[in-house]
């Protein structure tokens, strides 16, 4: 597609700028199509071209369709569409005085006149910039970075404050997401963006910082909006703490697989304690250091999937049962409706460009026959010419500025499959906290049953061994180790289910407002536009009517 | 109703075609449609007011080279495409669309003054179907003009190259302003209108894309429906349902869109290319006037040669002489005929492709006003069970 505004600038010199909006139906140029218009040639002018903006830059539009309604005072989304207009679709201005602004610049603002709740936590993302790592390492060669500016305005107490500003990496970030996973277990955690490697080689710099930039900002918002992890204290840290972040990266595999590695031969051995300690309950064996505990919750699970013994604890919430399957299901269909969504994205594109591209070239036929007219009827020609060519030109901008919309609205069904990873997540830290249950019960057992053992043996010899004694004190230790190891898990795996249950709730409750929210606009959307078009064709439909008299 | 034949005369006379009823003829590569040619008519040569023929493409074709032959000057209205390809496909899309070009065809034919007096039309529409075959195959290689040769005499005019051959420099062209101004409109207006008729082309594919993807998504959320339930489900499932119905309507404006806009504007830009194989008759006829005059000439200063001399050849010489020069009169009438009959054609083509681009334009127009108003009263019917949902 050659440049928009290339192509955009040409009808507008051939044609007046006044657009005849002759339309006498219904009006339909709705406050949110005007502003939009404006956001859309603010963006074209400030050369942003990667769809990515445009489709954030339109959320800023004061949209009652996209945000949630906190008032309930505001009108239905039809009344909004269908409001009365003023002539012509006036390029009316969003009350930002410098239209050319930064995208990030108006979106503070209209975030800080949200402030309809009690208490909000605002966060913007802004202002990358190439930093440079120190090499203290033997490894030569500068290493740079980016670094993003993240605006949190808040009024939560607990911040002790109300505006932070701080530099963050995308670094910290993953280790803000991962911190957060290892403390929220069987929440639905928002997914945080990819590292996206390749992308990042194989893109421009400057848009792949653009994009990134604007799935942070996402990723932060989705953050703020959990009910439970706007509260923690991770992320009160990656907000407010000024300089290096202090949250630690507590995962890193490398280490601590030396690490585990490094305390398998003992624990082999019998040097040091292989029991799982308690406070080790509360995280998930994978990914861990203790390699031994990983093993024996390995052999548990394959214990539990040939399905020998009946475990005394399994999953028996029938209800989270047929929920799980109920969710399996909902993410296959959300991911074959998100791609027949991006589908019709693209068709509707397209038949805007088609649409375009033959007014251009009408409009070229006519500017033709004007230069070129001998006789009378060569200019009538050119006058009809020239009606359908205008005709098509606002369609194409009018299916454009629809699909834009179109992608505002069902793009939440994208965010919803992807939240389905949230939801995996939460899950699989549902079975692991079990496992390590059962685990610990084999153990358990196990421990109880060589106690007995070694009991019975030592009342059969008379006189005692001392090495049996010490053993067998040594095996009580271990139970009651093990048994508060396992309380420990055992409340764990229950809190997980908590925090599952109260989440599906959470989620199922959200996704139907989000998608009724989204069906609601995405319908409105299309009445509108298609009601536009309609109108344009009707007139000239209208003023060609004589050549379907002349006809047959 | 029996009608006198001197009541007949007295009406206006009339002429009119039609070409119906495609049936697929043959097998495999051997395969061809054949349709069926009707005529009314009150003209008294044609013998009865109405006549029924079986007739193929290649019949139009031979009708068509024939008009060409005997009748330059005239813009001999196009023939759709031969198109190989699409023949062994035969969709009933291209057949229709090839029925109703070869309809408008012979209509445009009957309906000219001069071209509808013509014996070969005659031919085309009262003979059987085996004096045509015979015609038709006697054509083949005398003359009937090739594509190719069609764009041979096309670069000879363009490229002023063939004086080469006779000697001379100065290229045998017309010197006439306004001419060259016409063949430059003609020209450049192919190029414009080819372009304007690969959009259009485009937006049909582009409106049955889009009917595609609609019905996919309708119903892919109507599954996502079913895993929703309650009134939410329901709502996806109304929205699922409209998609798919909108697809079917975007489909059928598809075909109404190649049949009423594109084809008109594909007809409009082979009719430029008739008029430049016309243009290239002209030059031709121009060419042959110009080099026989000069034939003359020299024929003339030969004769005066031999009249000083009083040689025995001056007789012979005299007769041919007069005989090129008859001749030379009559290449002339031919080229300035040309010239006469282009000028009127050149006036009714401007008038007829207004009037045929303004229905193509109206159709245009009303189709996707049409399109546009069913698409916004489906989705408009959502809306109430749509705030049902959220109440």
């Amino acid at each position: 597609m050659m440049g928009e505004e290339e192509s955009s600038k040409e009808p507008m010199q051939f044609l007046s700028l006044n657009e005849e909006n002759t339309c006498n139906d219904e009006v339909l140029t709705s406050n949110s199509y005007s502003s939009s218009r404006n956001v859309i040639t603010t963006l074209a002018s400030s050369s942003v071209n990667s769809q990515l903006p445009a489709a954030a830059g339109e959320r800023l539009v004061s949209d009652p369709l996209l945000f949630p309604l906190d008032n309930p005072s505001t009108e239905s989304y039809v009344d909004v569409i269908f409001s009365p207009m003023d002539d012509g679709p006036a390029i009316s201005s969003i009350s930002e005085p410098n239209g050319t602004g930064e995208i990030l610049d108006e979106l503070t603002i209209l975030q800080r006149s949200r402030k309809t709740s009690s208490e909000y936590l605002n966060v913007t993302v802004s202002d990358p910039q190439k930093e440079w790592e120190s090499s203290n390492s033997i490894v030569s060669g500068s290493n740079t970075y980016v670094t993003y500016l993240i605006t949190t305005n808040t009024n939560i107490p607990d911040y002790g404050g109300s505006d932070f500003c701080v530099r963050r990496r995308f670094k910290d970030v993953v280790i803000l997401s991962d911190r957060l996973n290892e403390s929220y277990r069987g929440l639905f955690i928002p997914p945080r963006p990819d590292k996206s490697i390749v992308e990042s080689q194989v893109m421009q710099k400057q848009d792949f910082v653009e994009q990134r930039s604007l799935a942070l900002e996402k990723y932060l918002r989705k953050l703020t909006e959990h009910p439970m992890i706007k509260k923690s204290d991770e992320l009160r840290v990656f907000l407010t703490v000024q300089g290096r972040m202090p949250l630690p990266a507590s995962i890193d595999v490398a280490s601590r697989m030396l690490d585990g590695a490094a305390r398998l031969p003992k624990q082999l051995l019998g040097e040091s304690r292989s029991m799982i300690e308690p406070q080790d309950v509360v995280q998930p064996a994978k990914g861990g250091r203790d390699l031994l505990r990983l093993f024996k919750e390995l052999k548990q699970s394959v214990v539990n999937d040939w399905g020998g013994s009946r475990q005394p604890v399994v999953e028996d919430d029938k209800e989270f049962l047929e929920k799980k399957e109920k969710l399996r299901d909902l993410e296959e269909q959300l991911t074959d409706a998100s791609k027949q969504a991006e589908t019709l994205v693209k068709a509707q594109q397209d038949m805007g460009d088609t649409m375009g591209e033959l007014g251009l070239a009408f409009i070229k036929l006519t500017k033709f026959e004007n230069e070129q007219a001998v006789l009378n009827t060569q200019f009538l020609r050119a006058v009809d010419m020239k009606n359908v060519a205008t005709a098509a030109v606002k369609v194409s901008r009018l299916y454009r500025e629809l699909n834009v919309q179109t992608v505002k609205h069902l793009d939440r069904l994208h965010e919803h499959m992807g939240l389905m990873l949230a939801v995996n997540h939460a899950f699989s830290d549902r079975s692991s906290a079990l496992l390590t249950v059962q685990t610990l019960i084999s153990e358990l057992s196990s421990l109880h049953s060589k106690a007995e053992k070694l009991e019975t043996t030592s009342s059969k010899i008379f006189g005692g061994d001392k090495s049996r004694i010490h053993k067998l004190e040594e095996l009580k230790d271990a139970i009651r180790v093990t048994e508060d190891a396992k309380s420990c898990a055992v409340r764990e795996y229950g809190r997980i289910k908590d925090n599952n249950r109260s989440e599906m709730k959470r989620l199922d409750s959200e996704r139907q407002t989000d998608f009724v929210n989204m069906l609601k606009g995405f319908v409105t959307n299309q009445v509108a536009y298609t009601e536009k078009i309609g109108c344009e064709w009707a007139n000239v439909a209208e003023e060609t009517s004589r050549y379907a008299k002349e006809s047959t | 109703m029996v009608q006198s034949p001197r009541s007949l005369s007295s009406q206006a006379p009339y002429l009119t075609v039609s070409v119906t009823d495609p049936a697929k003829m043959g097998n495999g590569v051997q395969a061809y449609i054949s349709y069926k040619v009707i005529t009314k008519t009150n003209f008294p040569e044609y013998q009865g007011p109405e006549k029924i023929v079986i007739r193929r493409y290649s019949d139009f074709v031979w009708l068509r080279d024939r008009l060409f032959e005997n009748y330059k000057g005239i813009f001999i209205p196009p023939l759709p495409e031969k198109s190989t390809v699409e023949k062994f496909r035969f969709s009933a899309e291209f057949i229709e669309m090839r029925r109703q070009a070869l309809d408008v065809f012979v209509n445009r034919i009957a309906s000219h003054h001069e071209l509808r007096q013509s014996e070969d039309l005659k031919t085309f529409l009262l003979e059987d179907e085996q004096t045509m075959e015979r015609s038709r195959s006697q054509e083949t290689g005398i003359f009937k003009k090739k594509p190719a040769d069609i764009m041979q005499i096309f670069k000879d005019v363009q490229s002023k190259v063939s004086d080469v051959v006779l000697g001379k420099e100065k290229p045998v062209e017309e010197s006439n302003p306004e001419y060259e101004k016409q063949k430059n409109y003609i020209f450049q207006l192919e190029d414009h209108l080819a372009e304007a008729q690969k959009h259009a082309y485009r937006l049909v594919k582009r409106h049955r894309e889009l009917g595609q993807s609609l019905s996919d998504f309708g119903k892919a959320v109507k599954l996502l429906g079913n895993c929703e339930g309650n009134s939410l489900g329901k709502a996806f499932s109304e929205l699922g349902a409209k998609s798919e119905m909108l697809s079917i309507k975007l489909q059928r404006e598809a075909h109404h869109l190649l049949m009423n806009f594109e084809e008109p504007l594909k007809d409009y830009v082979r009719a430029v290319q008739s008029i430049k194989a016309t243009i290239a008759e002209r030059a031709n006829a121009f060419r042959h006037h110009c080099e026989l005059a000069e034939t003359i000439k020299f024929k003339e200063i030969d004769l005066n040669k031999l009249r000083l001399t009083r040689s025995e050849k001056l007789a012979e010489a005299e007769r041919e002489y007069e005989q090129l020069k008859a001749d030379g009169e009559e290449l002339k009438m031919k080229f300035e005929t040309i010239v006469k009959l282009m000028n009127e054609e050149i006036a009714r083509f401007q008038e007829q492709k207004t009037i045929d681009m303004g229905v193509a334009f109206h159709e245009l127009a009303k189709g996707q006003a049409q399109l546009a108003k069913s698409m916004a009263e489906a989705w408009r019917s959502l809306l109430p069970k749509l705030e049902a949902c959220s109440s």
